[in-house]
């Protein structure tokens, strides 16, 4: 039987306002929920078509989501009043990706992507106020503002990496580092639609079998690549069967939840050592391929209407958990404006903090080394480097 | 030895063992003399520069667990040019890894490797294949620790043959000294010698950074005086320093990799006549050691850079520009000049090929150009 508790509230200007709040003892601790088959390459079986979800990981989905959002739209906005330059990849709309596969392993665990980068940074352990500043270029980011938006790094986190496609037999390699020193670790190595061509990624896939190394290759496929839609840019846009050899599988990269089966199914598999493991994430990007792409003369407004309509992953799991009676509008409110006051305060920090000194310009060029001498301009500009 | 084995047994096993010593190039006396399987420190040896190389490695997979090497035919087959010889044998599959012909995928697999804190040696049958994979070698390793901001170091050695080799044509035989030294990011090693090889190996592979080291296969079967100290396992030549393998006071030749053989050789010859060069081996690229250059030149006032790879851009170029910038350029009696390889693809034919790199009558030649005699 619901229990009313009658909170008074002190407004600032003096006035009292009674407010009435469920407690939190009517609220079901955790749900089962479908989710959706996998369409499984080289496997007899595949991830469980069921979940539990639990209301603690439910609201901490929730929140990770929402707070890589507000994150990402925060970028946008400061990018548009050009105090973020250069590079910028937003992941708006993909959220379910990163916060699913991080709730399928473990920290211990490594992970490698590409430049549409941030989501994944704060899901390894980055605050939103290093991330921010480190795209501002200011010296309380992540890299000390040397990086930028696409070499953000963090421990068992390797970035972040520039280059498409390369990023791929670098996760082969820390997967092998994996083997090497026997933890039972697996690294987890991210790629999009578009770099899925590159020839590495093949080099990639033949060694890691091979070997046998622990490596869980994952396909964001949102769509498309830069500009180029799936079907201008790939032969077969079956991604998650690419791997030929590897077993695969495609997953519904919009619920989280499916995301965090998946993984957890791909971790146990690659943990033992049965080898490497691909799997497509079929999600979508709201923003264009950067901030330099309004994303609009290649699809339609009205396909981004409908993804943002029918299939937005925060949108999902708030409706599933309030519809089973696992969370209260009013938590979910909370828990907004919390966020929303995180990421402003992320961003006074991001555009008040001072770019990095001048004396910083030529340090970090070598790891535990002697200072030396650095070449300025001129030759009569001589700088110094420190490790 | 054992002392247990019949005299006939002994014999047999020492001849064995004298066998497995000559082949591999070492000079037979000493050895005979030794009575252990295991080297202890000697009185000078010879040395192959292959087998300088592959002790450099051994006692480096020996003395940390983290490194390990791998490459294109480094374990059973046992090095393209044998410069691996019996490393698969002594420390297995984990340690020795022999990869399919895919560099940029192999390297890409080293470099995450090192990022999660291993030691990789990757090994390129020719620096010329290592083209395909510079992406990695400087946009995932060089750059990596300063885009960080000092948050993730990569420690690597990339190594294998470079520069000209004879008979193998263009693609396989250009020299990458000047491609590699313009990376910041990067320490770039060129040994001449047998010490040269094991003493900076070592170094590399213990340096924290990724290190680019140019062999040369013209080299490999070369042997050398090795003094007792290098032959020790701890022994290190600092990347970074030059040595002078010749004393001199009328000239200064800076050179590197298989090219200092020949500046000894013009040196040797130009003795007869009264002219002393002195002879600067480089050994290391980048950072390359000027002060070692300035403080010669102070002396003999003429500067002559040899260099197998091409003139354009060269590591030459950058000596000589450092020179006209630094003090260098006040001691100077006549402008510095560089003699490099011809600025063509390798040719075949024997003839054309010799008249493609420096010969020693090139460095007679300009020698006494620059000094107008």
């Amino acid at each position: 039987m619901p229990i009313n508790v009658f909170i008074i509230i002190r407004k600032s200007q003096g006035s009292r306002v009674v407010v009435s709040a469920r407690s939190f003892a009517d609220l079901t601790p955790q749900a089962s929920f479908d989710i959706k088959r996998c369409d499984l390459h080289r496997l007899d079986e595949g991830p469980s078509v069921q979940t539990v979800l639990t209301r603690e990981d439910g609201l901490r989905y929730y929140r990770t989501m929402q707070t890589v959002r507000r994150m990402e739209l925060k970028a946008d906005q400061l990018y548009k009043q050009k105090i973020i330059r250069g590079f910028c990849h937003l992941y708006d709309g993909q959220e379910a990706c990163a916060v699913g596969i991080e709730a399928g392993i473990n920290p211990t665990d490594h992970l490698i992507t590409a430049y549409r980068v941030h989501g994944y940074t704060y899901t390894r352990g980055v605050s939103v106020k290093e991330i921010l500043a480190e795209l501002t270029g200011r010296k309380g980011g992540i890299a000390k503002g040397k990086g930028g938006s696409m070499h953000m790094y963090a421990k068992n986190f390797y970035g972040g990496n520039g280059i498409v496609g390369a990023q791929v037999p670098l996760g082969a390699g820390v997967a092998l580092a994996c083997q090497y020193q026997a933890k039972n670790e697996v690294c987890v190595t991210l790629y999009g639609d578009g770099a899925a061509n590159q020839g590495q990624i093949f080099e990639a896939f033949n060694m890691a079998a091979l070997w046998k190394l622990p490596c869980i290759f994952i396909c964001e496929n949102n769509k498309y690549g830069m500009g180029t839609s799936v079907e201008r840019a790939s032969a077969s846009t079956d991604y998650y069967k690419r791997g030929d050899y590897i077993p695969g599988l495609r997953v519904d990269g919009m619920d989280v939840l499916s995301v965090r089966e998946a993984t957890r199914f791909a971790a146990d598999y690659c943990r033992y050592g049965k080898g490497p493991i691909l799997m497509e994430l079929q999600t979508y990007r709201y923003h264009g391929h950067s901030m330099s792409d309004p994303g609009v003369s290649y699809r339609t407004r009205d396909e981004i209407q409908e993804v943002r309509g029918k299939s937005d992953p925060i949108t999902m799991l708030k409706d599933r958990m309030i519809s089973n009676n696992m969370a209260s509008l009013e938590e979910i409110k909370d828990i907004d404006a919390e966020i929303r006051k995180e990421i402003e305060e992320a961003a006074q920090f991001a555009t008040s903090d001072p770019e990095p000194p001048l004396e910083d310009l030529c340090n970090h060029i070598f790891f535990n080394d002697t200072p030396f001498e650095v070449r300025g301009t001129s030759p009569w500009v001589k700088l110094k480097s420190i490790s | 030895m054992h002392n247990s084995l019949d005299p006939r047994q002994r014999t047999q096993s020492n001849m064995a063992y004298l066998r497995s010593i000559l082949r591999s190039g070492k000079n037979a006396v000493p050895a005979v003399l030794r009575r252990e399987f295991h080297r202890t420190l000697q009185a000078a040896m010879q040395v192959t520069v292959r087998d300088a190389i592959k002790e450099a490695m051994d006692e480096e997979l020996e003395r940390d667990e983290r490194v390990f090497l791998l490459g294109e035919e480094v374990a059973l087959f046992e090095g393209a040019y044998k410069v691996t010889r019996g490393l698969w044998k002594k420390y297995g599959d984990k340690r020795i890894i022999d990869t399919p012909i895919a560099e940029i995928g192999f390297t890409g697999i080293a470099v995450g490797a090192a990022m999660a804190g291993l030691r990789p040696v990757v090994e390129y049958m020719s620096f010329n294949f290592s083209m395909q994979s510079v992406d990695h070698i400087i946009n995932s390793a060089a750059k990596t620790y300063y885009m960080s901001g000092g948050l993730q170091p990569v420690s690597i050695v990339f190594r294998g043959p470079n520069g000209a080799a004879p008979g193998v044509a263009a693609q396989h035989a250009q020299c990458f000294a000047a491609w590699y030294g313009h990376v910041p990011g990067l320490k770039v090693v060129s040994p001449w010698s047998a010490e040269d090889a094991k003493g900076l190996l070592k170094s590399a592979i213990r340096d924290d950074n990724p290190v680019v080291f140019l062999e040369n296969e013209i080299m490999y079967g070369v042997p050398f005086e090795m003094s007792e100290e290098s032959q020790s396992k701890d022994f290190l030549i600092p990347i970074g320093k030059a040595k002078i393998e010749r004393k001199g006071n009328h000239v200064t030749l800076v050179s590197h990799s298989h090219v200092v053989s020949r500046c000894m050789d013009a040196a040797a010859v130009l003795a007869k006549d009264g002219i002393e060069c002195e002879v600067i081996n480089l050994r290391t690229i980048r950072p390359m050691d000027m002060e070692a250059i300035e403080t010669s030149v102070l002396k003999t006032k003429h500067l002559i850079t040899v260099e197998g790879g091409w003139p354009q851009f060269g590591v030459g170029g950058e000596i000589l520009a450092r020179i006209m910038e630094g003090p260098g350029f006040g001691y100077l009696n006549a402008p510095a000049v560089r003699v490099t390889g011809v600025d063509i693809p390798m040719p075949y034919a024997k003839l054309l090929e010799e008249n493609t790199l420096p010969q020693i009558k090139d460095i007679v030649f300009s020698v006494k150009k620059m000094l107008n005699v």
